[in-house]
């Protein structure tokens, strides 16, 4: 019981931290911004459609591939509030002497690590949830119904912003603030590339670089996440025709899922074990 | 073990190619205000660190408050002042505070009694809901005072509590100090400010290069006491009679005689033999060799505090 009483006061202090940093502030004006440039755009795409009378079929898929690209903001805005937002958030209390009275308490330092992964991760995947909601929101208001289902995306983003999250939290056990933000980011490139290069690769029948993206994406799951999140998101007709945006020639399978979810928790754990024996 | 508070054997850390901490053996006895006395770097906030858990011994061993270093239930036991103490600074000093006393497990009313007695004995009451980030470093270091006593410790560290402090502060310090005494909590007391320790503590070491050179109680500090007198008339035979109570004496004024005794209980017998003499006695000074001469005389000219 005094383990959670522990683990839940570091979160809490996470959360009531949250309210007051600048880069969550940041984070939603960004956020506020993109979905005012998304829904304006999307007006006048859509105004023009109607104007020049576009047929249904084709209005439909030009919507979808739309939406598409408001979820690919979304994962990217996703992805640097979910690296940056708890980069520092070890090293940089490290370095204050922060941590150096908390640590003191009759608390272990996994309680520490768990409960500020506990707080970052309500932020976080409240965030991706904000502003995926808020993409279904413009495209509902200002277009109707179109033919994608946002929601499917929704626990595999969340996954892949915890799993960042994750790799972010646990390099600040070790790296000072900056080269922790540099290495988490540099970490979900190998994924980005991995990514393209096994869709390149699978588009130009290239097994050997198709292999060598899967590899990278077995070193780095996060864009994995993505491109099945954005093909489950798409509709079938444009599936079928080999169209769907991201994830064309090479889709990732349930295992990655699995294979992510395990990085994730493996990653937690070696935040865990690293920070225990930090010298604070 | 009873009766020691802390007792470590041959403690010693290094970080990289450098020894921090090397041989630290000490024992600090249950009730105690010890202080912890050494220049810049001679180790003395990794020792408290290595005490604490915040980092791991490379060698030897030691025991706070009876269970061995790292026993995560003896900190329950024990409060911390960091030597820069620093916290969220949007968390207002009472926040502050509700947040460490979770991490002792305390909660409901008795926490709150609690946060308001100590944030009163600070003199933060008034301040106490606003955010830290709008203190001053007394205030900070006053709201780490507050957080170290949280849990009425058994055992208190406190590294360099008076810095940041004005003269009022300081003497905050030292009242809270004697009151932890008066409790029989056991103070491990970091500073640089010798003139604090030596009002405050019983006994204190001396540790250069991360190694404790002296260890010395403070009331048995000046075996030898130099004693001013302010007498008249003075005459040989006085002088000589002077002479049976110690040494060195010498006339030092048309008034004035100094001389050197053994013990301050030399000095009744002392007053009495030149009251019943029918000696003018105007002033009778004891001077004690200070606490700054003798770190000097420990560390050598060339490690003054800094």
């Amino acid at each position: 019981m005094r383990m959670f009483t522990a683990i839940l006061a570091m979160a809490h202090l996470t959360l009531y931290e949250s309210r007051r940093r600048r880069i969550v502030t940041a984070a939603v004006v960004c956020a506020a911004a993109f979905l005012a440039v998304y829904a304006t755009g999307l007006f006048f795409i859509h105004r023009e459609q109607v104007r020049t009378s576009m047929p249904f079929v084709q209005q439909q898929a030009t919507m979808a591939l739309l939406a598409v690209a408001g979820l690919y903001a979304v994962n990217f805005l996703s992805i640097l509030f979910a690296v940056l937002l708890p980069v520092d958030t070890l090293s940089g209390e490290i370095d204050s002497g922060v941590l150096h009275t908390i640590a003191s308490k009759p608390v272990r330092r996994a309680d520490i690590v768990i409960g500020k992964w506990l707080g970052h991760a309500v932020i976080v995947t409240g965030y991706v949830l904000a502003l995926l909601l808020g993409v279904m929101l413009v495209m509902r208001v200002v277009v109707g119904p179109v033919p994608v289902r946002p929601l499917q995306a929704l626990p595999l983003l969340i996954l892949e912003m915890l799993l960042l999250m994750t790799v972010s939290i646990a390099g600040g056990t070790r790296l000072s603030t900056v080269t922790n933000g540099v290495t988490a980011l540099g970490f979900y490139g190998i994924a980005f590339i991995g990514g393209w290069i096994e869709q390149i690769g699978g588009f130009v029948g290239s097994h050997a670089a198709r292999t060598v993206g899967i590899v990278a994406s077995l070193i780095s799951p996060a864009d994995a996440l993505w491109r099945l999140g954005s093909y489950r998101v798409q509709p079938d007709n444009l599936r079928n025709i080999g169209a769907a945006l991201f994830a064309t020639s090479s889709i990732p399978t349930t295992l990655m899922v699995w294979w992510a979810a395990g990085f994730t928790l493996a990653a937690l754990l070696f935040a865990v074990r690293s920070f225990s024996t930090r010298q604070l | 073990m009873t009766g020691l508070a802390i007792e470590t054997r041959e403690l010693c850390k290094w970080f990289g190619a450098t020894l921090a901490v090397a041989d630290l053996s000490l024992s600090v006895r249950t009730g105690e205000i010890f202080g912890f006395l050494g220049p810049n770097g001679a180790g003395k906030t990794t020792s408290v660190k290595m005490l604490l858990s915040l980092v791991t011994p490379d060698g030897g061993a030691g025991r706070v408050l009876g269970q061995r270093l790292g026993d995560r239930e003896t900190r329950r036991r024990i409060g911390f002042l960091p030597e820069h103490f620093r916290f969220h600074d949007c968390l207002t000093a009472r926040e502050l505070l509700r947040f460490h006393g979770r991490l002792y497990g305390l909660s409901g009313s008795d926490l709150d009694m609690r946060i308001d007695r100590l944030l009163a004995r600070v003199d933060l009451l008034e301040a106490a809901d606003r955010p830290v980030r709008g203190y001053s470093k007394g205030m900070l270091q006053r709201t780490g005072l507050a957080q170290a006593l949280l849990n009425d410790p058994s055992l208190v560290f406190l590294d360099e509590p008076t810095s940041g402090l004005d003269p009022l502060g300081r003497m905050l310090v030292r009242d809270i100090i004697a009151e932890l005494r008066e409790r029989g909590t056991t103070v491990f007391l970091n500073s640089h400010l010798l003139g604090e320790v030596e009002a405050t503590c019983d006994r204190v070491a001396f540790v250069k290069q991360g190694r404790i050179i002296h260890e010395m109680t403070l009331g048995e500090s000046t075996a030898m006491i130099d004693v001013e007198l302010r007498i008249g008339p003075i005459d040989a035979c006085l002088l000589e009679g002077l002479s049976s109570f110690g040494t060195a004496v010498s006339r030092s004024g048309a008034d004035m005689v100094r001389m050197r005794v053994d013990s301050d209980a030399a000095l009744p017998a002392l007053t009495r033999w030149l009251v019943e003499r029918g000696t003018c006695v105007y002033a009778l000074q004891p001077r004690r060799k200070s606490l700054e001469e003798w770190f000097v005389e420990v560390m050598g000219e060339d490690q003054r505090p800094g």
